[in-house]
């Protein structure tokens, strides 16, 4: 029994720590704030196609930030992949990513979803849309986000908590285009019509519109989507009750963000890191995103998913994305003050 | 009126029996004991009284309440008793005054400051309130358990084996404080133990119990000189038992002679019986010519405890004062002094 | 001071100081000026935060002590029909993530769950919405932790009511005191230590919690933590807020210590006399049935339930054999971690065992801090050293050797251990220690006289007699890294996933029901060493 359980911790031991961690010489090693299953498909077919072995390891965009700061001209990634141009820009200021963009790249992606200077570039686009109750509410009283703030809208709007990235992103948006001052009155407005405090994700958002605990509701497109394709039938009865309504087509247009990827300074695999990027821009890859899990292609000949194709096209919004990341600070401040929380 | 009447239970623990038909009573202000080797029941006897342990069959009775029958079974906190337990069981989070307080709770808070201040003056703890169990050394914690146990003045104090964790010095003395404040106030008591000086010290009436029965109720000096079974003879004092005859009525032959007993109604002539011969009852004599070897010697401090041999090999015990050092294998000489002999049936 | 300074001292306040590396690094924020994201938080959210932990704090201490004691006493002091069973299932929620039981019950009492929804069939939508309470609240909350973490106090309380001196109760029944003083007045403040012991780790894992206040919109204090260090990019103010966050539950426990100064507890000189428990029938059985029943049902058996129900729709598809290896990382690491950090609280109890030195003592306790600290934080404060380390060995090795040496810490499975052993040393500590408390040191004296050495002493007097208590700190610690979080997904190397994570990762994109299996196994899994955890100890206390 001893000799056995001494045994088995060896196994263990040996087993667990001579993992191997960076065994193949061809590698590409991938820090990635997209969760597992939204990227590993697509490494997968990455090193199917070209032989290199990709590395994972999913995190929260900052603790991956963190680890490159504090690993420095060490870390053994090359690639940073996050779900927002907001942590791209602190990575970039952080002086952790280095330029790649080429002319390829250019071509691709359109400037506003890329980083000025080249060090970040945009994969996906997904669109801070508003869902309304199909039998509460006639589109023709839905027109802005500004609108939102309007005392028609009291106790009707589920939103979640200001602890949410696109939350903040929405309202650096609207500090970059319409000052700090306005965008307080907008928050302070917006916090008054809430239906109830924030809580839960945006698919919650979503059910609560469809149970009529509110009417409507400022959610990522990918979400309903999801719910819509979901196996679940009460998840896609909830998504069938409410409509899609694209704010702000008369003006600057709807609010998006991204989810993006750059190549670290201290890169080992540079050039495979570069193949990869390619690779996730490739038409392929691209259509991967809109079918599995319905956010926006990045380039113009993808091909969009049944659910994308039925929302219809949209105007959304030019700002340059890197505008987010430095007023995310500032929103949170607003929105810390206005008590959304 | 009996404080304590106890007539014939039955207790048991799951399958085992531990008491059977056990009598006993107490009178008002009486201190009993219960003597008797570990495992022979006495701390279940305590147990039953206290409540702690329900009886299958006969009863107790507390004053001229019926506390416990096969059906009855009073439960303990409303049994008014006091018990002291082995390990004294004081509250480890309370201090001295808290901890006596506890049974008292009902009075008023004058009434308990009273108490308290009496107690702890009878037991010479006066002033050591707010002191905690841990700081008191064992003889201090005893009788704090004393003390908290008489608080509510209950109608019969339990204790038990309350001295076994004392030194041995002490066990006397606490003995005898602990008599002289259950008779200032005025308390009926029953005490187990199985030291028999600490019984002699404390008891009025007492006890010797033997794998579940009661062998004998009665005084000191009665179970000391008139012990009516071996194995009480044997657990009382020291002392052997050596074969005899019954020669008539009032005499047995044995080998230290023809010996005063009173045997008429108990045994047969000739009838084969074990007669009890203790250390005081062969005195050493130096002028003696009733000489025998002497096959141990203990030294005692103030007297010799010598083994000697009789003729027939039979081994009796001889006491002797200090000074008279005789060695192993010598023979010295020895009278009888004996009143009475004890009588037993035949013990093999 | 100087007196105290011996060889074993120093060894042990080194050892004490590497292993606290991520405290110091977080006490070394201390001295960086503080920034105006302080006077904006004070400002703003910082009440907020404050007012809604101590609402937190009370009510789990309330909920656990409520479900925790009288299960205890039942299950200590009486027989009835279910014991058998019910003894160690009440330890069972032990197993449950609480952010996980905060979606299940989400998941069924929400407006749209089947709950509401059934009623809203038979009353009208208006009164339901009136008078149904809101799970995402502050209340939800309280229940979710209270339900999930008051195992702690049952199984400390448990073990102490089980080995108070049964004289000191009977003493109590002698006095006059009925059962209900006894238990209130004698037994329970005779227990107030262990029970403290275990509302201390449950209230340290409420407070570090983030994952299940966040989906409830409950911000608490160290929604601020995250808050700051997310939002605002600011690591600083971060670290700050966690020392404040420490240095409360520092003073909580010095009051504690302080408010019992003068009673010194001892765990009586007595053996529990070998008394046969009396039984309960009736409706007494039936009402101690209930009780125990009662906090398995909610904390377990529904929220399992409904897991399973998730699972079963996406088994089919997700279970492959991707899972073997999920359960397998799981299971290995968690092995390894707990039984590092038993050893480790071994070895520090022991050196303080037979060197009576304020220095190892405070030592120790100092070791036993890291549990107070959120796991987001102590990952980030193990990231920075670690780094530091691995970067300076590397520079000198180039320049000196003209080698590069890397990352030799950062980012293996080394730093992951190690920031476990931080985080859960009290919860070994705190076991192992009331182990070793009862064994009288007059047991180590009289080895010693029979010529053991201190190695043979502990190999052969104090690890049999603790045995008992070591597989308890063990199987805590187990438990606890199977159900951890945040630490394991910041630190975690390279293609290496946990089930936690990956429950995390399906749960945090909103697809509950994809992590329902991995949850489903995270429970299954820690099922196994609950059943053998308690099947010793009721051997013990049988």
């Amino acid at each position: 029994m001893k000799t056995l359980f001494k045994n088995s911790c060896l196994l263990l031991l040996s087993c667990t720590f001579t993992l191997p961690v960076y065994a193949a010489l061809d590698e590409v090693n991938v820090y990635s704030a997209r969760k597992e299953q939204l990227i590993k498909p697509l490494l997968t077919d990455f090193t199917k196609q070209t032989g290199i072995e990709v590395n994972l390891v999913t995190s929260k965009a900052d603790a991956l930030l963190k680890r490159l700061e504090s690993e420095g001209r060490n870390t053994p990634a090359d690639i940073l992949i996050t779900t927002d141009a907001g942590r791209l820009h602190r990575a970039k200021e952080a002086n952790v990513l280095q330029p790649v963009l080429n002319d390829t790249m250019k071509k691709l992606v359109p400037e506003h979803l890329r980083d000025a200077d080249g060090y970040w570039i945009g994969l996906t686009t997904r669109a801070r849309m508003i869902v309304y109750a199909k039998d509460r509410v006639n589109p023709s009283e839905l027109s802005t986000y500004e609108d939102l703030a309007n005392p028609k809208w009291k106790k009707r709007i589920c939103i979640r908590s200001s602890n949410n990235i696109y939350n903040q992103s929405l309202v650096a948006s609207m500090i970059a285009h319409k000052g700090e001052k306005a965008t307080e009155a907008w928050v302070n407005g917006l916090v008054k019509n809430m239906a109830r405090k924030p809580k839960g994700g945006d698919r919650d958002q979503i059910k609560a519109v469809a149970a009529g605990q509110c009417d409507i509701a400022v959610v990522n497109t990918y979400y309903l989507g999801q719910m819509l394709n979901s196996n679940d039938p009460k998840q896609v009865k909830a998504a069938q009750e409410v409509a899609v309504f694209w704010p702000n087509q008369s003006d600057r247009g709807t609010h998006i963000n991204v989810s993006g990827i750059a190549v670290t300074k201290a890169a080992k695999n540079k050039d495979n890191a570069i193949q990869l990027i390619e690779f996730l821009l490739s038409k392929d890859a691209q259509n991967w995103y809109a079918e599995a899990n319905n956010e926006y292609p990045v380039i113009a000949d993808a091909d969009w998913s049944e659910t994308l194709k039925s929302w219809g096209t949209f105007h959304s919004d030019g700002l340059n994305l890197t505008q987010l990341g430095e007023l995310n600070s500032k929103a949170i401040r607003i929105m810390d003050r206005a008590g959304w929380r | 009126m009996p404080e304590l009447i106890i007539k014939a239970i039955h207790s048991a623990h799951q399958k085992t029996d531990i008491l059977n038909g056990i009598s006993l009573h107490l009178k008002e202000g009486e201190i009993g004991c219960l003597l008797g080797p570990s495992g022979c029941g006495k701390t279940t006897l305590l147990r039953n009284i206290a409540g702690l342990h329900p009886i299958r069959g006969g009863e107790i009775f507390l004053g001229d309440q019926l506390v416990s029958s096969e059906n009855t079974h009073l439960a303990t906190e409303s049994r008014k008793v006091g018990m002291v337990f082995q390990d004294y069981a004081l509250f480890p989070h309370m201090n001295i005054a808290d901890n006596i307080r506890f049974g008292i709770e009902n009075y008023t808070p004058k009434q308990q400051q009273e108490r308290i201040a009496t107690l702890l003056e009878l037991i010479g703890l006066a002033g050591k309130e707010k002191r905690y169990p841990h700081e008191l050394s064992g003889g201090q914690q005893q009788r704090v358990a004393l003390a908290r146990a008489l608080a509510a003045k209950p109608q019969i104090l339990l204790m038990d084996e309350p001295f076994s964790g004392l030194d041995v010095e002490l066990r006397e003395t606490l003995a005898q404080q602990v008599r002289c404040i259950l008779k200032t106030e005025g308390i009926t008591a029953l005490m187990v133990t199985h030291s028999q000086s600490e019984a002699f010290a404390i008891a009025d009436s007492m006890g010797v119990m033997q794998q579940g029965k009661l062998l004998q109720w009665d005084t000191a000096y009665n179970l000391y000189h008139k012990p009516n079974h071996p194995f009480v003879a044997d657990f009382i004092g020291q002392g052997v038992l050596i074969k005899g005859t019954v020669y008539s009525c009032s005499q047995v032959h044995t080998e230290l002679g023809i010996l005063n007993a009173n045997v008429c109604n108990c045994f047969n002539p000739n009838e084969a019986v074990s007669v009890l011969v203790r250390p005081d009852d062969i005195i050493h004599n130096d002028d003696s010519d009733w000489q025998l070897e002497v096959v141990n010697r203990v030294f005692r401090g103030s007297h010799f405890l010598f083994t000697l041999k009789l003729n027939n090999g039979e081994q009796v015990l001889c006491m002797s004062q200090s000074h008279h050092n005789h060695k192993i294998g010598s023979k010295i000489g020895v009278k009888l002094e004996m009143d009475h002999a004890v009588v037993f049936p035949l013990q093999t | 001071m100087r007196k105290h300074l011996n060889r074993w001292s120093i060894l042990t306040l080194v050892f004490a100081l590497l292993l606290t590396v991520p405290l110091w690094v977080l006490v070394s924020f201390m001295f960086e000026p503080t920034n105006d994201n302080w006077t904006h938080l004070a400002d703003t959210l910082l009440p907020e935060y404050i007012i809604n932990s101590l609402w937190l704090m009370l009510g789990v201490t309330i909920g656990t002590l409520l479900l925790g004691v009288p299960t205890a006493w039942v299950i200590s002091q009486y027989r009835f029909v279910g014991k058998s069973v019910l003894h160690w299932a009440l330890l069972l929620p032990m197993a449950m993530p609480a952010y996980i039981i905060a979606y299940t019950y989400t998941g069924l009492l929400e407006f749209e769950g089947p709950v509401q929804t059934a009623l809203r069939t038979v009353f009208d939508t208006q009164t339901v919405n009136l008078w149904f309470p809101e799970v995402r609240s502050l209340g939800g909350a309280i229940v979710m932790f209270s339900l999930v973490l008051y195992p702690y106090v049952y199984l400390l309380a448990r073990t102490s009511f089980a080995n108070q001196s049964q004289s000191v109760m009977q003493a109590s029944r002698t006095l006059g005191a009925g059962p209900y003083k006894t238990f209130f007045k004698v037994a329970l403040p005779i227990a107030r230590p262990a029970i403290i012991a275990g509302l201390t780790l449950a209230l340290m894992e409420t407070l570090a919690d983030f994952g299940t206040v966040q989906y409830f919109g409950v911000p608490t204090f160290t929604t601020g933590i995250y808050r700051t260090w997310s939002g605002f990019g600011d690591t600083t103010t971060a670290a700050q807020l966690s020392i404040l966050l420490l240095l409360f539950v520092v003073a909580l426990m010095m009051i504690e210590v302080w408010s019992r100064k003068q009673a010194k507890y001892f765990t009586g000189n007595a053996q529990p006399l070998n008394q046969v428990l009396p039984k309960l029938k009736g409706k007494h059985a039936l009402a101690a049935f209930s009780l125990c029943l009662l906090p398995i049902v909610f904390g377990f058996i529904l929220p399992a339930l409904q897991l399973l129900d998730w699972s079963i729709n996406v088994a089919s598809t997700a279970l492959n054999a991707e899972f073997i290896t999920l359960v397998w990382n799981t299971f290995s690491l968690a092995f390894i971690t707990a039984l590092v950090t038993v050893s480790i609280a071994l070895l520090f109890l022991y050196i303080k065992r037979l060197h009576n030195n304020p220095i190892i003592d405070q030592s120790v306790r100092i070791a036993g801090l890291g549990y107070a600290i959120p796991g987001t934080v102590i990952a980030v404060a193990v990231i920075i050293p670690f780094a530091w380390f691995d970067n300076t060995l590397d520079s000198w090795a180039r320049e000196h050797l003209d080698i590069s040496t890397g990352l030799l810490l950062s980012g293996t499975l080394f730093a992951l251990v190690f920031a476990y052993c931080f985080r859960f040393l009290s919860v070994a500590l705190q076991s192992i220690q009331s182990g070793l408390s009862q064994i009288k040191p007059s047991m180590d004296e009289s080895a010693k006289t029979l010529g053991a050495n201190h190695w043979t002493i502990l190999k052969r007097i104090h690890i049999p007699l603790l045995s008992s208590s070591l597989v308890t700190a063990f199987l805590l610690v187990f438990v606890e890294v199977l159900k951890e979080l945040p630490t394991t997904l910041i630190l975690r190397p390279f293609n290496f996933n946990t089930l936690a994570v990956r429950a995390y990762e399906m749960a945090a994109d909103e697809r509950l029901a994809d992590a329902g299996l991995p949850a489903l196994l995270i429970v299954v899994t820690g099922l196994i060493p609950v059943i053998i955890l308690s099947k010793m100890i009721g051997k013990r206390h049988a």
